[in-house]
């Protein structure tokens, strides 16, 4: 029996006539952290969630959820977490109370500790007001509140989010993040959460783990990734646009070229922060008048660019993983 | 027992908040029964036509339709528990798939149940009442929620199936299909074509509508019901056990 909250082993899933969705990963989330699972559209971390909540079987390999062996002991892992997987699961003809009293009951409970439970977990995620206005006419950050809410019914110690906040408006981005931060900090609730959205990771996870094509192809703290990268990027944008090629040649002798904005010219300096000055100064001396410069820091995309050679920002590939099964 | 209370609530409470598939499948069988009962009159005349009111032959269509109305309700209903994830949200419970599968059914005779009521009322408001009486309107209702069942099961399991609407709304006109290939508008031995006496012979949905219109028409006809409840409950046996299985192999979890 493992004795982290999240194990796997070389897990795998091959779907028959599809890809090998997630091929070999390895994971160590520990109880109490919150785990990022970044990567673009299929490159299989919902494959990944499905499989560690049971709701797919893997073809090979092994993992544990809470000790509980994914496989042999389903239910028992079923007990100890809650999920909330990509699009919210709710009934658009329910009202939030009535999801409330359905998924309270199926857990087990009844009259007033239902009661008491729904309503404090309504109350939690600010949706008291909304309880009892059919779901279909929330709004999206409304619904994924909801979803939170119900899979928080029973107290889990491990929670799953599939990309909890895709298609929100920044508020409600900002309200759910600021929801799983307290899980996480005054409940001590494991959070294993994808997400394509960088900075997300960034803000929310103690660890991240970058997944790209079925494989895992970093991992560590964002802190740690970024710094494996190590340079940051310059972007200089031109006052006159028709000066924007040679502004590219000149940003070209200080390092390779990332991507930026369409009106700039973007390089990684090779040479780090310190080339910078160097750069004006080159600038200057073709006489290109300068709009803008910036230097950025490395970022997530960084990383991901650097260990795929593709952008993660961007990338736009269907996601097939699971409509697969 | 509570599980399976609640989802059949839930399944209630649905399908009542959807207007869209309650009214017709109470309004248009009724349209068609007050077209059918005032264009057909005269065949009546035909020479072995079982009653000299077209309505009480055709009072026995509602029902059938009604059932099939059900197929398309439950089919929709579950479909879209697939499609929205709420299949996956039950199945991270600790429901069992049985206790899901009751729901669901108990939500059929449910709706079942409104349209059975509906159709005897309008049977008895503008007819010449239950050949069998009040005995009979129990069986007819019995009868009739055992069809709802069938075609029910029979839109759970293409749900289930195909995971998708579309795939349930498709097979909606198969269902009239049989309807229409039925004795529906004739009793069997007077359909003069060969083929479609046939087909009617061999259409289960035949026995059905006689069974129906046995209670209705003649009283009490031991053979017919037999055969109407014989092909329901085959039909609903066959499509639950189907329609369990194709839930087991969608609700997968280790």
């Amino acid at each position: 029996m493992s004795d982290a909250a999240i194990e796997a082993i070389d897990l795998v899933r091959e779907f028959k006539k599809g890809p090998r969705a997630v091929d070999g990963i390895d994971l160590r989330v520990e109880p109490g952290e919150v785990y990022g699972f970044l990567g673009p559209n299929g490159a299989g971390k919902s494959t990944t969630v499905h499989m560690l909540t049971t709701l797919l079987p893997p073809t090979d390999g092994r993992a544990w959820v809470a000790g509980h062996d994914i496989v042999e002991d389903g239910a028992a892992v079923r007990a100890t977490i809650g999920a909330a997987l990509q699009d919210a699961a709710l009934d658009p003809f329910l009202t939030g109370r009535e999801h409330m009293k359905l998924q309270t009951a199926l857990h087990g409970m009844r009259g007033a500790e239902a009661r008491e439970r729904s309503d404090a977990l309504l109350e939690r995620v600010g949706l008291v007001q909304a309880a009892d206005r059919r779901v279909g006419g929330y709004s999206g950050g409304m619904k994924r509140r909801l979803d939170l809410a119900l899979a928080l019914v029973h107290r889990p110690r491990i929670l799953f989010l599939d990309e909890p906040t895709t298609g929100l408006d920044p508020q409600s981005r900002s309200a759910l993040w600021e929801e799983v931060q307290r899980l996480a900090a005054d409940r001590g609730v494991t959070v294993f959460l994808t997400t394509q959205y960088l900075e997300e990771a960034d803000v929310l996870a103690d660890r991240v783990g970058i997944i790209d094509r079925g494989h895992i192809v970093a991992e560590g703290t964002p802190e740690e990734l970024k710094d494996e990268i190590g340079r940051p990027s310059v972007e200089a944008i031109p006052q006159d646009p028709d000066q924007l090629a040679r502004t590219k040649q000149v940003l070209a002798r200080f390092g390779e070229s990332v991507t930026g904005s369409p009106k700039g010219a973007s390089v990684r300096l090779s040479g780090g922060d310190a080339q910078l000055a160097e750069v004006v100064r080159a600038l200057d001396a073709e006489s290109i008048e300068i709009n803008e410069l910036q230097l950025h820091a490395p970022t997530l995309d960084d990383v991901f660019l650097a260990k795929t050679g593709r952008s993660l920002e961007g990338d736009a590939e269907v996601e097939t993983e699971v409509a697969a099964a | 027992m509570t599980d399976v209370a609640l989802l059949a609530q839930r399944s209630v409470v649905r399908t009542l908040r959807q207007p869209a598939m309650v009214v017709p499948s109470l309004v248009f069988p009724l349209l068609l029964l007050s077209i059918n009962s005032s264009g057909l009159e005269t065949a009546t005349h035909l020479p072995g036509f079982p009653t000299d009111s077209y309505f009480q032959f055709a009072l026995a269509i509602p029902f059938i339709q009604g059932a099939l109305f059900s197929a398309n309700s439950a089919g929709t209903n579950v479909a879209s528990d697939i499609e929205t994830g709420f299949l996956n949200r039950l199945s991270l419970t600790p429901l069992r798939r049985v206790s899901l599968m009751m729901g669901q059914l108990t939500g059929i005779l449910a709706l079942g149940l409104i349209q059975a009521v509906t159709f005897v009322a309008v049977g008895l408001a503008f007819g010449d009442g239950i050949a069998a009486g009040p005995g009979g309107v129990v069986v007819l209702v019995l009868l009739s929620l055992t069809i709802s069942l069938a075609f029910g099961a029979v839109g759970a399991f293409v749900a289930l199936r195909a995971g998708n609407g579309e795939a349930v709304q498709g097979t909606f006109p198969l269902f009239f299909a049989a309807l229409f290939l039925s004795s529906m508008s004739l009793p069997r031995d007077l359909i003069e074509a060969d083929w479609f006496r046939t087909i009617a012979t061999w259409n289960p949905v035949s026995y059905m509508l006689e069974g129906i219109r046995s209670l209705v028409i003649e009283g009490w006809d031991g053979e017919a019901l037999a055969l109407a409840f014989a092909c329901a409950g085959g039909i609903a046996a066959i499509a639950v056990a189907a329609a369990g299985s194709a839930l087991r192999s969608r609700m997968v979890r280790t």
